[in-house]
């Protein structure tokens, strides 16, 4: 086999999970960074390997006729449930799954490299905890790889679970601050929550397809929906339940409205872990999710429509957000949330009406190809943020302002992700945005327009955030503090990484490499599309330079007139509330408490009733065990001669 | 005319079982009981099927086993003598609920 290392792609990570959490403490703190950094060096290559073998080798049968093949390098029976249900492990390659091999291996390689400086504090010294950190990093790049290279749901669904539980050790990772664990607690139930209904999903799914296998569900996605025909429940189709199901798993780690919000409460976590779990691959794993069983979801326009109107509303809903915040993680949490809605929208978008499936697959493309450049920009503004942060020690913007003279590759390096996911050419954004935008037109003007005021949005207030930062007014330097400053090679080198990727990634022929079927798809600069696109950009970032780039009083101006609706943004237009609301008060108060009373009254109650009972019947009989032998033998003995005495009366009557 | 002396052992033997509070008693009458049955057995192969000897082996296996199984019960005894210092069984409760 051609791809027989691939293996050690999830080897590597594991074995320095394990590694890493069991000898870390004995190996001293530097040394554990510097091995967990080196060992996701290795795996970074080991990725890349594979990838780009996929993608440009010709002799392993990647390629036939033109139409790029999916490759099961390794297949295992696991679990054999009957015949023909089998739970297998192993790896899938195909270019969904080599792309994301690219990203997380190059965005968990830079995390592991920038960690080694943001978690020390200011004279090098790593902080308490350093080794459980990198043992965890290694856990999640091990469950996220293993999730990309899936070769059916159930395996997906298992590391689904697994980067759910790294995620929440992460967040959780400042353990003895209250928010963290709180918002730890938070991610892992609302996710958790919605792989339920993944869960449910797969099971309808595989009970009407008897394969649990993504290349049979793949091989005839027709036959796969007309299994479970005619079968209804509540009027849709079963086949659109199961995937609406596993759309609201995919959501719930995806942090899609209404599942959204654990994702910015997830900022208390280690800026590093923002930007690797919850900006680049783990939020994303939704998007991924979708677009692997995709030819189903194609056919069944129904759940299709779902993911759509959830998507387009998402993305508008957390840009309005993200206009108002004040703590620069958060802000980039509701940008991070408003792009991966993108990219669901994108998704749904595609059709295989009309033009087939291959043209109509723009969409397919265009959500890939943004995953990509979405996950590097987003990466790089979220290290740089956690440079700030690290600069500053707060996440407050207004403690910020002015720091461009102070830290001058960290404020290019944010001005290029800006730019990026504004949508300026030639940033890597712009093209991956565009290709989103134009399937958006020609699945329907409407949200065409909706994705482009998104786009707006976002411009918008990603120079909000630019400019609160980096100029607005002098920086203030606190009495007893030295003044901030670019941090040391570790820190500046992944960002200036993931700038130049940023500002070129768009430049790659993405549709040659990702489309729904394999075969290249050609894609054409729309020209009036792209140009209104920059156009609206550059009105939002227009807009944002009058308001903040220097102090003034305009947006204070704006607040008091619009007080009610910045309030509601500020506050998330009360989703939190509502759900604490829900919880609290509908739950615990109206459903759990009277079950609860029914358990511990009526079920608890008649088990020990009858417990009670057995009790003192025993008690009552219990003389008749005296374990006395004599009594006994007396006792048989004249039972004995009853009988003989009755029988010998019925005889001799 | 063999079985009377065996019906009286064995009615001693349960009497004796029954009353007794001595432990060595209750084993003299548990030996009673297995040699009034012994009795019985050559008693009745003897005077039914003369021809074989069936019975007479039977006898002979079961005084083997009783003595084996005197043997025994005399071990728990005297262990149970040296723990609780008496041989009366009303006395030793102390396995009791």
């Amino acid at each position: 086999m051609a791809f027989d290392f691939s293996i050690l792609v999830l080897a590597i990570p594991l074995f320095m999970f394990l590694f890493l959490g069991l000898v870390g403490v004995k190996m001293g703190k530097k040394i554990t960074g510097v091995v967990g950094t080196i060992a996701m060096g290795v795996t970074l290559f080991v990725c890349y390997s594979i990838a780009l073998t996929y993608f440009f080798g010709t002799d392993q049968g990647q390629m036939v006729n033109g139409v790029r093949q999916s490759i099961l390098a390794y297949d295992w029976n696991w679990l054999t449930f009957t015949d023909k249900l089998v739970v297998k492990l192993g790896i899938l390659l195909d270019p969904i799954s080599a792309m994301m091999l690219i990203v997380i291996s190059t965005i968990s390689f830079l995390v592991h490299l920038f960690s080694l400086g943001y978690m020390s504090d200011e004279y090098g010294k790593p902080e308490k905890g350093f080794q459980r950190y990198y043992s965890f990093l290694a856990l999640f790049t091990f469950s996220m790889l293993g999730l990309v290279v899936a070769t059916n749901i159930f395996q997906m669904f298992i590391f689904f679970e697994m980067v759910g539980v790294s995620s929440y050790l992460l967040i959780g990772f400042y353990y003895t601050s209250p928010a963290a664990i709180h918002a730890s607690k938070k991610a892992f139930i609302v996710t958790r929550l919605a792989d339920l209904f993944f869960l449910v999903g797969i099971m309808i799914l595989s009970y009407y397809t008897d394969t649990f296998d993504f290349n049979a569900l793949m091989a005839s996605p027709e036959s796969a929906l007309s299994s479970a025909h005619g079968q209804t429940f509540m009027g849709c189709s079963v086949m659109a339940w199961a995937l609406t199901f596993i759309f609201i798993g995919g959501a719930g780690k995806s942090a899609m409205y209404p599942l959204h919000i654990w994702l910015p409460d997830a900022m208390e976590g280690p800026t590093p872990v923002s930007a690797l779990i919850h900006a680049a691959t783990m939020v994303v794993a939704g998007v991924f999710l979708v677009a692997r069983l995709f030819p189903l979801y194609v056919l069944e326009q129904g759940a299709m429509n779902i993911v759509l109107v959830v998507g387009a509303f998402t993305a508008l809903y957390a840009a309005a957000i993200a206009c108002v915040q004040s703590d620069i993680k958060r802000a980039l949490a509701f940008s991070t949330i408003s792009q991966i809605a993108y990219m669901m929208t994108a998704l749904a978008v595609s059709s295989n009406v009309g033009e087939g499936i291959h043209e109509g697959g723009l969409g397919y493309m265009a959500s890939m190809f943004h995953l990509f450049t979405h996950a590097m920009f987003k990466a790089l503004l979220f290290l740089c943020a956690g440079a700030i942060i690290h600069a500053v020690h707060s996440n407050e913007n207004s403690h910020m302002h002015g720091l461009h003279k102070y830290m001058p590759i960290t404020s290019i390096a944010f001005l290029i992700g800006c730019l990026a996911i504004a949508g300026i050419p030639p940033f890597a954004g712009f093209f991956s945005k565009d290709e989103i935008l134009v399937a958006c037109y020609e699945k329907s003007p409407l949200w065409g327009v909706w994705m482009a005021i998104v786009a707006g949005m976002t411009a918008f207030y990603m120079f909000r955030i630019y400019y609160l930062i980096f100029h607005w007014k002098k920086h203030e330097v606190k009495e007893g503090h030295h003044a901030p400053h670019d941090m040391q090679w570790t820190m500046t080198l992944p960002l200036i990484i993931l700038a130049v990727i940023s500002c070129v990634a768009g430049l790659i022929p993405f549709g040659n490499f990702v489309t729904v079927d394999g075969k290249a798809l050609e894609t054409h600069t729309n020209w009036p599309v792209a140009i209104s696109s920059v156009c609206i950009a550059l009105v939002g970032i227009g807009l944002a330079t009058k308001m903040y780039y220097k102090e003034n009083k305009l947006p204070a101006q704006l607040k008091s007139k619009f007080n009610g609706l910045w309030t509601a943004a500020y506050n998330r237009f009360y989703m939190d509330e509502l759900y604490q609301f829900i919880t609290h008060k509908i739950i615990f108060q109206k459903v759990c408490k009277p079950i609860a009373w029914f358990d511990r009254h009526i079920i608890d109650g008649t088990m020990n009733l009858l417990a009670d009972m057995t009790t003192s019947a025993s008690f009552a009989i219990r003389k008749l065990q005296s374990g006395s032998i004599q009594s006994y033998v007396l006792v048989y003995f004249l039972g004995a001669i009853l009988l003989a005495a009755v029988t010998m009366v019925i005889v001799l009557i | 005319m063999y079985l009377i002396p065996s019906l009286i052992m064995f009615g001693c033997g349960v009497y004796g079982f029954i009353t007794r509070k001595n432990m060595i008693a209750i084993l003299i009458s548990l030996e009673l009981m297995l040699n009034s049955v012994d009795i019985n057995f050559v008693v009745f192969n003897r005077f039914l099927y003369p021809e074989q000897l069936d019975g007479m082996f039977f006898a002979l296996f079961a005084i083997a086993i009783a003595a084996a199984e005197t043997a025994v019960a005399i071990a728990i005894i005297i262990n149970v003598y040296r723990v609780a210092k008496k041989v009366d069984i009303s006395e030793i409760t102390k396995l009791k609920f």
